[in-house]
Formats: C-alpha cells, sequence, structure tokens
C-alpha cells in the first residue's frame, strides 16, 4: 500500500460517518431513500475493505497507507505531533478491516425489515460502524479511544428502542460494562502519555518510545482487563450473553462479530505492541484466562435453551481461544488468535442473522419448543447446520483452520493447556450437535406450521457470509501473509 | 498618581468599559421599567435592553484582547480576563435569549431580574480580574447578592422562597469565613495586593505556618461553598431546584466559572508559593465531590436536582486541575470550563422551554419527549451524553485534556476516581435519556415546537457542542493563552515525563 491509500482507510472512517449525519436530513416517511442510501454505502464499504486487503502487502514498513493530518499541536500539554487524525494499518488491522466491510452488508440487509423508526436505527448502527472502522485504521490514540468510544455510545438506544427480552436490562448492563471497561483504558492512555512524555498521543512515537518495563508490568493488565471487558474476556463476560439476547438482530450480528474483536485488538495494538514486555509478563495469565473462558463458555451454552444466550456463551467461549492464542506468545498461536477474530465474527454474525431472521417471525427462541425445523424452513435450516459446522472446527471452514492454529500454538507453549482446548472443542460439538438434533431434524412441531422460509434479503446475506468463512477455511494464505509479518515484529514473541 | 508606597498608579477608566456599560444598562433596565406606560413600550423591550447591553459591552471587552495593564494596582487586564469577560457576558446573552418566555412568564419583578443579570456579571468579571484581595471579596459579594435575590424571585412557588433564604444563610457564612481567612491571609502576608503576598509567602518562616494554614483552610471553605465542593455543598440543590430555570442555569455556570477564575488567580498567584501548604486539601475536597456528586445524583428524580448533583460532580473535576495547579492544568480546565458551559447551557435552555409547554420538571415527565419534539430530545441528550464525555461532544475533548493534564501533574490516583465517577454519572443520565426514547408518550401525544429564539439558542449551543467535540483546537489555543497570561514568564513548566508533582516557582508580579 502506498500512502495515498491511507485516503481509502479515512473513506472507511468518513462513508458510515456521513451517512449517519445526511440521514439526519432524511425524512423519515422516505424509505426508500433511506434503503438506497444505506445500500449503496455499505456495498462501498465491502469494496473499499476489499480493496484495501488485497492492496495490502507487507514490505518492510510496519504500517501501511500512513496518512496524518495535524488536529491541535504546542498547545497546553501537547507537544510538536500533539493530536493528528492520523489512519494506516498494519495486517492484522487490514485482516479485521474485511471482517467488518464482510459483516456490515449483511448487517444492513436484515435491517431493512424494520418498520418502527428504520431511519433512526441506522444512525446509531453506522455510528457504531464508524467507530469500529476507526479502532481498526487510526493510529492515533485519541483519535482512537475517540472512535472506541463512539462505537460504544449508540449501543445502549439500539437496545434499549429496538430489542427484545429484558432489553432495558441488557442494554444498560451491557454499556456500564462497557464503559467500566473503558475507565482502565483511559488510565493507561493517559499513563503512556506521560511516560512516554513526547507530548503526543501518535501510536508509532509511543510504540517506538522505549518504556520502563516496571511501568509496562503494572498497565498491560489494566489494559488487558479493559480491552478485555469488550472482548467479552472471562471473567469480564458477563454483559455479553445478556446484551447479545436483548439487542436486535443486526446489532448482534455487528457487537458479536466485529465490536468484540476491537477490544481483542485493543489487546493486540496497545497491549502487546506498546507494552511487549509486560506482554511477555503476564502472557500465561491470558493462558488461564482464555483456556478458563473456553471451558466456562461451553459449559454454560451446554446448559442454556435460549438461542441467542446460547450463543452469546458460545461467543464467550470462542473469544476465550482468541485470548489463549494471543497468550501462547508464540507466532503460530497469535496468527491463530487473529484468524479466529475473523473466523468468529463471520460465524458469529451468520448465527444471530438466520436466528433473528426466525424469531421475527415465531417470538419465540427457546431451542425445547423447536423440532423438525428442517422440514419447515430448509434454507435456513442448511445455513445453520453450515454456521455449527464452522463453530465445531468442521476442517474446510474458517472455524477449523484458526483452532488448528491456536491449538498447535498451544500446544507448542503449553501441553496440558493445550489439552483443555481439545476437550473445550469436543464440548462445543456436544452443544452444537444437541440443537441440531433437538431443533432440526425428528418430527416436525404444528404449532410452526406457519412459519416462512427467510426472506430474500436475508438468504443473500447469510449467502456473503457463507462464502466468506468457506474462503477463509479454503484458502487461508492470503490472510496468513498479510498476519505473520505484523507478528513478528513484536518485540519477544517466538516463532 | 502614586500610591503611598511610591507605585505608579493608572486610572485608565477606558479600561474598565464593559463593567461601566454593563452597570449602566443595569440601572437603565430599571429606569425604563419605571417609565414603561408613559414611554409606551411593548413587553420584549426589556430583554431587547439587556441583550443590547450585553452586546456592546461584549464589543468593548474584544478590545481587551492582548492588553497587558492594570487598573490602580486594583484590577488586572490581560487575556485571563478577556475570556472570562467574553464568556460571562455570552453566558448573559444566551440566558437572555433563550429564556426570556420564562421570565415573562414565571418571574416576580422583570426588570429588577434582567439587572440583576446585568450586575451578577459585573461581579462575575471582578472575580476573574481582581488583583487585590478586597476587591476580589467585592466582586463576590456583588455576585452573591444578586443571587441570593433572584434565587427566590420564582412565582407562585413556595420553594423558590425558601431556597432564597436557605442560599442567603448559608452564604453568609461561607462569607464570614473567607473573610476570616483573607485576614489571616493579610496578618501572615502583610498585603491585600496578589504580587505582594506571593512575595511575602515566597519567604516567610516556618513560625507563620499555623496562621497561613488556617487562612488557607477558611479560603477553602469559603469558596468551596461558591463552588459547590463537597461538604460545602448542602445549599445547591435545594437553591437550583427552587431557583428559577434561568436562575438555576446561571448558577451552574456563571456562579461556577466565577469561583473558578477567583480559584486560579488566588492559587496561582498569590498562594502558589504555600502549594505545599493547600494542594492536598484541595486534592481531598475534589474527590470527595466528585464521588458524592455523582453518588448522591443517582437517585435524583427531579431533572434540576440531577443537575444540581451532576455540577457538583463537575466542580470536582475543575477542582482536579486546581491540586495540579501549573499553566498547562489551567488551559486544560479554562477548556473544560468552556465545554461545560456550552453543554450546560444548552441542556437548561432546553428544558426550559421543555417547561414552559408542560410546566413539570420531574425526569418521569419527559417520557416519550422524542415522539412529541425530537428536535428537543436531541438536544437534551446530545448535552446529557456531553457531560458523561461521551465522543464527536464537548465533553470527550474537554475531559480528556483535563484528565490527561491532572496525570500530567501526578495526580493519577486522582484521576482514576474521576473516571470511575465519570461512567457512574452515564448511569444517571441515561436514566433521563430511556424516558425520552424508551417509552411512549402519555396523555398528550400532539407534535409540539418551540419558539424561534428557542431554535436559535438551542441551535447555536448544539452546534458548539458539536464544534467543540470535533475541532477543539480554537477553543484549546484560546484558553492557553489564557493562562499563560496567568502564569508569569520564568515558572517552569513542569517536565513532561517525570510524572511528579509541578514544581512550584514563586510567582513574581507582573506589572
Amino acid at each position: 500500500m502506498t500512502a495515498a491509500d491511507g485516503y481509502v482507510l479515512i473513506a472507511l472512517c468518513l462513508i458510515p460517518l456521513g451517512v449517519s449525519m445526511l440521514l439526519f436530513l432524511v425524512p423519515t416517511s422516505q424509505r426508500s431513500s433511506v434503503i438506497a442510501l444505506t445500500g449503496i454505502s455499505s456495498l462501498a464499504m465491502l469494496a473499499l475493505s476489499l480493496y484495501v486487503f488485497f492492496k495490502y502487502a507487507f514490505n518492510g514498513e510496519q504500517f501501511q497507507g500512513v496518512l496524518a493530518w495535524t488536529w491541535m499541536q504546542n498547545v497546553g500539554l501537547l507537544g510538536e505531533k500533539g493530536i493528528q487524525f492520523k489512519v494506516g494499518v498494519d495486517g492484522i488491522g487490514a485482516s479485521l478491516v474485511l471482517l467488518t466491510g464482510v459483516v456490515i452488508v449483511p448487517a444492513t440487509w436484515v435491517t431493512w425489515k424494520i418498520q418502527d423508526r428504520m431511519k433512526d436505527y441506522f444512525i446509531l448502527l453506522y455510528l457504531v460502524t464508524a467507530g469500529v472502522y476507526g479502532a481498526f485504521v487510526i493510529l492515533d490514540l485519541f483519535f482512537w479511544f475517540l472512535f472506541y468510544e463512539m462505537a460504544l455510545m449508540p449501543m445502549y438506544l439500539l437496545i434499549g428502542v429496538w430489542g427484545s427480552t429484558r432489553k432495558e436490562y441488557g442494554a444498560m448492563k451491557l454499556m456500564m460494562m462497557l464503559l467500566a471497561g473503558s475507565i482502565f483504558i483511559f488510565t493507561v492512555i493517559f499513563a503512556l502519555f506521560t511516560h512516554v512524555g513526547a507530548g503526543t498521543f501518535d501510536m508509532v512515537t509511543l510504540l517506538n518510545a522505549p518504556k520502563d518495563a516496571g511501568f509496562q508490568k503494572i498497565f498491560f493488565p489494566l489494559l488487558v482487563i479493559g480491552c478485555g471487558t469488550l472482548g467479552a474476556m472471562f471473567p469480564f463476560h458477563s454483559w455479553s450473553p445478556d446484551g447479545h439476547a436483548a439487542a436486535p438482530t443486526s446489532v448482534s450480528m455487528l457487537h458479536a462479530g466485529v465490536l468484540m474483536k476491537v477490544g481483542a485488538f485493543g489487546v493486540v495494538r496497545l497491549g502487546f505492541q506498546m507494552m511487549p514486555e509486560g506482554g511477555a509478563f503476564w502472557a500465561p495469565a491470558l493462558i488461564v484466562l482464555g483456556a478458563g473462558a473456553g471451558l466456562y463458555g461451553a459449559i454454560s451454552a451446554l446448559r442454556q435453551t435460549d438461542m441467542k444466550l446460547l450463543m452469546g456463551f458460545s461467543s464467550v467461549s470462542h473469544m476465550g481461544y482468541v485470548f489463549l492464542g494471543l497468550g501462547t506468545f508464540n507466532a503460530i498461536g497469535w496468527s491463530g488468535a487473529v484468524l479466529q477474530m475473523t473466523a468468529h465474527g463471520w460465524m458469529t454474525a451468520l448465527f444471530f442473522l438466520l436466528i433473528g431472521g426466525m424469531y421475527d417471525q415465531s417470538h419465540n427462541r427457546d431451542i425445547p419448543n423447536f423440532s423438525g425445523m428442517a422440514k419447515q424452513m430448509p434454507i435456513w435450516s442448511i445455513f445453520f447446520i453450515f454456521a455449527s459446522m464452522a463453530s465445531l472446527g468442521l476442517p474446510g471452514l474458517s472455524g477449523f483452520i484458526a483452532e488448528l492454529h491456536i491449538f498447535i500454538g498451544t500446544f507448542r507453549s503449553y501441553p496440558i493447556v493445550g489439552g483443555l482446548a481439545v476437550l473445550t472443542a469436543a464440548i462445543t460439538t456436544t452443544y452444537l450437535i444437541r440443537i441440531l438434533a433437538q431443533a432440526f431434524f425428528g418430527e416436525m412441531n404444528p404449532r410452526w406450521a406457519h412459519l416462512q422460509e427467510i426472506t430474500w434479503m436475508e438468504r443473500a446475506g447469510a449467502l456473503v457470509l457463507a462464502i466468506a468463512m468457506l474462503a477463509l477455511g479454503l484458502w487461508p494464505s492470503p490472510w496468513i501473509q498479510r498476519i505473520a509479518p505484523s507478528i513478528i515484529n513484536i518485540p519477544g514473541i517466538t516463532l | 498618581m502614586h500610591d503611598i508606597l511610591g507605585n505608579a498608579l493608572n486610572f485608565n477608566m477606558t479600561l474598565l468599559l464593559p463593567e461601566i456599560i454593563l452597570a449602566a444598562f443595569a440601572v437603565l433596565v430599571v429606569l425604563v421599567d419605571m417609565f414603561q406606560k408613559e414611554l409606551g413600550l411593548k413587553p420584549p423591550t426589556l430583554p431587547i435592553l439587556t441583550v443590547l447591553g450585553l452586546v456592546v459591552a461584549g464589543g468593548a471587552s474584544l478590545a481587551g484582547i492582548d492588553v497587558h495593564n492594570n487598573f490602580g494596582l486594583l484590577v488586572t487586564i490581560d487575556n485571563f480576563t478577556a475570556f472570562f469577560r467574553i464568556t460571562f457576558i455570552a453566558i448573559a446573552i444566551v440566558l437572555v435569549l433563550g429564556s426570556h418566555e420564562y421570565i415573562e412568564k414565571h418571574v416576580n419583578h422583570v426588570a429588577e431580574f434582567y439587572a440583576l443579570l446585568l450586575l451578577s456579571t459585573v461581579g462575575a468579571i471582578f472575580m476573574a480580574s481582581a488583583r487585590d484581595l478586597l476587591v476580589a471579596y467585592l466582586g463576590i459579594e456583588v455576585l452573591s447578592f444578586s443571587l441570593y435575590i433572584a434565587v427566590s424571585l420564582a412565582k407562585n412557588d413556595a420553594r423558590s422562597g425558601e431556597a432564597g433564604l436557605k442560599y442567603v444563610l448559608l452564604g453568609g457564612v461561607a462569607s464570614a469565613m473567607l473573610l476570616y481567612g483573607l485576614s489571616l491571609l493579610y496578618g501572615v502576608a502583610g498585603s491585600t495586593q496578589y504580587g505582594e503576598i506571593a512575595n511575602a509567602l515566597g519567604k516567610s518562616t516556618e513560625d507563620l505556618r499555623m496562621p497561613l494554614l488556617l487562612g488557607l483552610t477558611l479560603i477553602v471553605a469559603g469558596l468551596g461553598f461558591k463552588m459547590s465542593a463537597v461538604p460545602f455543598h448542602m445549599w445547591a440543590p435545594d437553591a437550583y431546584e427552587g431557583a428559577p430555570m434561568p436562575v438555576t442555569s446561571y448558577l451552574s455556570v456563571t456562579s461556577k466559572g466565577a469561583t473558578l477564575a477567583l480559584f486560579l488567580r488566588w492559587f496561582g498567584g498569590p498562594l502558589l508559593p504555600a502549594i505545599a501548604d493547600w494542594q492536598w486539601m484541595i486534592a481531598i475536597v475534589a474527590m470527595l465531590t466528585m464521588v458524592v456528586g455523582n453518588l448522591v445524583a443517582l437517585q435524583q428524580t427531579n431533572i434540576k436536582r440531577l443537575l444540581a448533583y451532576s455540577s457538583i460532580a463537575q466542580a470536582g473535576f475543575m477542582l482536579m486541575a486546581i491540586t495540579t495547579m501549573s499553566d498547562i492544568s489551567t488551559s486544560a480546565v479554562l477548556v473544560h470550563l468552556g465545554g461545560y458551559i456550552v453543554t450546560n447551557l444548552a441542556l437548561f435552555t432546553a428544558i426550559t422551554h421543555f417547561y414552559n409547554r408542560t410546566g413539570k420538571e420531574e425526569i418521569t415527565d419527559f417520557r416519550g419527549l422524542s415522539r412529541t419534539n425530537p428536535y428537543l430530545a436531541t438536544v437534551i441528550t446530545a448535552g446529557l451524553f456531553s457531560l458523561a464525555g461521551m465522543p464527536l461532544l464537548a465533553g470527550f475533548f474537554t475531559k480528556f485534556i483535563l484528565f490527561q493534564a491532572v496525570v500530567q501533574g501526578g495526580f493519577l490516583w486522582l484521576v482514576v476516581v474521576a473516571v470511575v465517577g465519570s461512567t457512574v454519572s452515564l448511569f444517571y443520565y441515561l436514566q433521563v435519556i430511556r424516558q425520552m426514547y424508551i417509552f411512549e408518550p402519555e396523555g398528550d401525544t400532539t407534535r409540539w415546537g418551540i419558539s424561534g429564539t428557542g431554535y436559535l439558542t438551542t441551535g447555536v449551543l448544539l452546534a458548539l457542542i458539536v464544534f467543540i467535540g470535533i475541532q477543539g483546537a480554537p477553543l484549546y489555543t484560546v484558553a492557553d493563552r489564557a493562562a499563560y497570561d496567568l502564569f508569569p514568564q520564568g515558572v517552569v513548566r513542569p517536565a513532561a515525563s517525570t510524572g511528579a508533582a509541578p514544581a512550584a516557582a514563586p510567582a513574581a508580579p507582573k506589572h
């Protein structure tokens, strides 16, 4: 990528933000304009995300497409570089940009079903999208935190107004827990700025500046707690099942699919890249938390009857793999962690899309109430089974390649934990097979005879996600090529 | 002319032109009201006259930018003064424009109300510009007495009189404490001039430490009362609740801003050499203020009381910057003050218009506002989110800078308390937002609008909230220039990398 490609990165932040502002001007009654505007902009975001991903090629520079505008300098506590609007991606960022682009298109399509205040919904949803893109591409701590918070802020209203089951409780819990997490991030950012003392929030400067080992050891765990809360890291995950169960479909998709990865990405960018010595010191703790989360989430999922709660706990379990992979602190475990972010993002988005498509008609998602759905809704069932297979790690699908890397990495560093992780995968298979056996096969429950097949927009959205999952599963080398050089740049990482 | 010590004195009246204009218009407003019938004037005359006076005075204060002079060694004219002059005058303009309908309907003695508004602005400006303890004290009393009366002016509301009485009694006690503290300070330093005090404290000996500490404690208590800092905040919720809406708004912005200005002038100037004696006091008061303000706000049901406690908590944020007194923290707190003023004015103007229409002020009365008046709901939401420090809005940027400056001054733990408090605050702000957006309206569900001046003021303020949130550089630059004048050249900027407490160099008199 050249510096000129930085404009594409900026466009990725500004398109959703601009659409969100534009929608203020569109009259609520004009649904077709809202649909046209969001349809075009979401496709544009997908196209630009693909462009960024395929244009990124490692050439010795860690960050590519770097562009910076000075926003504030030489005033008060700010020095020469001060606060800049600076963009740029490394390989990890590029793959997460693609993840976002693929999720936002189906999320937009399924939202067109909403009848009540659809315009307001999109205003908030696209603010979240802008925040997520910003968190992946921005290289200035001030703006990074701004976009990070921007991704959280609309969640309360999105869930509280448009959600289902215990929506107010879920919305408030999610909001308060995530903001409690950002207290820690806030603290780390302030401490980092003061410790480096260069008077700048520029991430590249902060990354390269020498930092005391003691400082890193104190502040790395704080950052992991802060970002880990958003990443649904055990034991800071409890907002996630409740929040996802309450959220409307596209919010669940975006939140579980992408926003949780912002948390994990924060651990990588602000944690391991900025404070590598602290990271190396605390990596065993991440192993414990990650393996614990995997096991805990999977066992909890065994007991759930609400489909969305089950997926919420399943997400906790899968995000546990991500933290496990980061904790191995070796290259293969790390590339597994980054692949798992993408794989889990698409897989869980597909799950939530499908559950939403069914729930809109049945207003029920209790697994024991269903049986024989494969007869009533075959296409829906095929996609659901496809997502389940990816989730339990069937070779050829996205989940397999990611988990394989993580398991190999874990076995290299901590063989016993590796065994536990494989056990977790077995439990995952159990709860997924259980839901498939219960809900999809067997006698058709006549209570659901009125259910229709999911809509064409939902089928198209599911297809987009399924293709992406298949691509990652069958041919992961484009991802690995981009991720690996960025990982090797982290000081102290083993091969 | 020279004083008895032989210092050259300068009595150039043009330096005080804005204050003179404001006072003259205050008299004029009362006079015009007396002869309203004879002159055949219609109701909107008084607000128009008030705004005219404010605009003229504002224009005159623009001439005070980059002037470095003093009036008879009593009043300093510098960028710090200019910053607060323009701020206070702008606040008064917004108040009159945004709530003249309310004042017409719900306030006794309209003309006196406008006159008091102008006079209290004069008092507030003198608090920011004084360079002598007595002038500063007079400024405090001009502001306070105007407000004691203004608080009790609400029509047909028993709470208003009660609030006024409570405010005047407690205010009197606070003034007494402050005066006693100032007299002790005079005893230690031997002068009421800021510059002389700084010199004297710079070389004061150990045996004067007890009276100095006692004096400082009393000064902190007296000013803490005006700032509504815990534990001197008891008057604030009652006064806020009972006062007419624009006065509540005024209490939360100008009164607080003027006290902050005084804090900065005193603790950044004459009292800076004694930083070791007062730093811990202010740190404790700031911490208590943030904790108590945010926690008690959680259980409020009345919007005015809620905002009263939220503004108590905000006072705590501002006091943090006093703890780490330096030019960095001063410019940061001025930025924060700017954002806070704009946000609070937007909120209060919107709530005033809500009250004009419904006559209600409980939080549950906001039920379904997003259906009946989506514009007002947006303004209130933006205001509350800005106070909570959400991005793209003023509060995010100003808090970020303020907190970073305090960490720079070596008080990371205080900032952690502040960030936790700020997260707690989101919870009670969301209670209001929840009523507006999640619930359906009850009773009258027709769409309604607000007056033209209402749209103008709230629109401008909303735009400013977003503008500061996106492009805060102009505000920061202005604040930095104002702060620069407060700290004469020669003060060592705290080294950025150490994270230690700022160097407390004595401030040399500038003129």
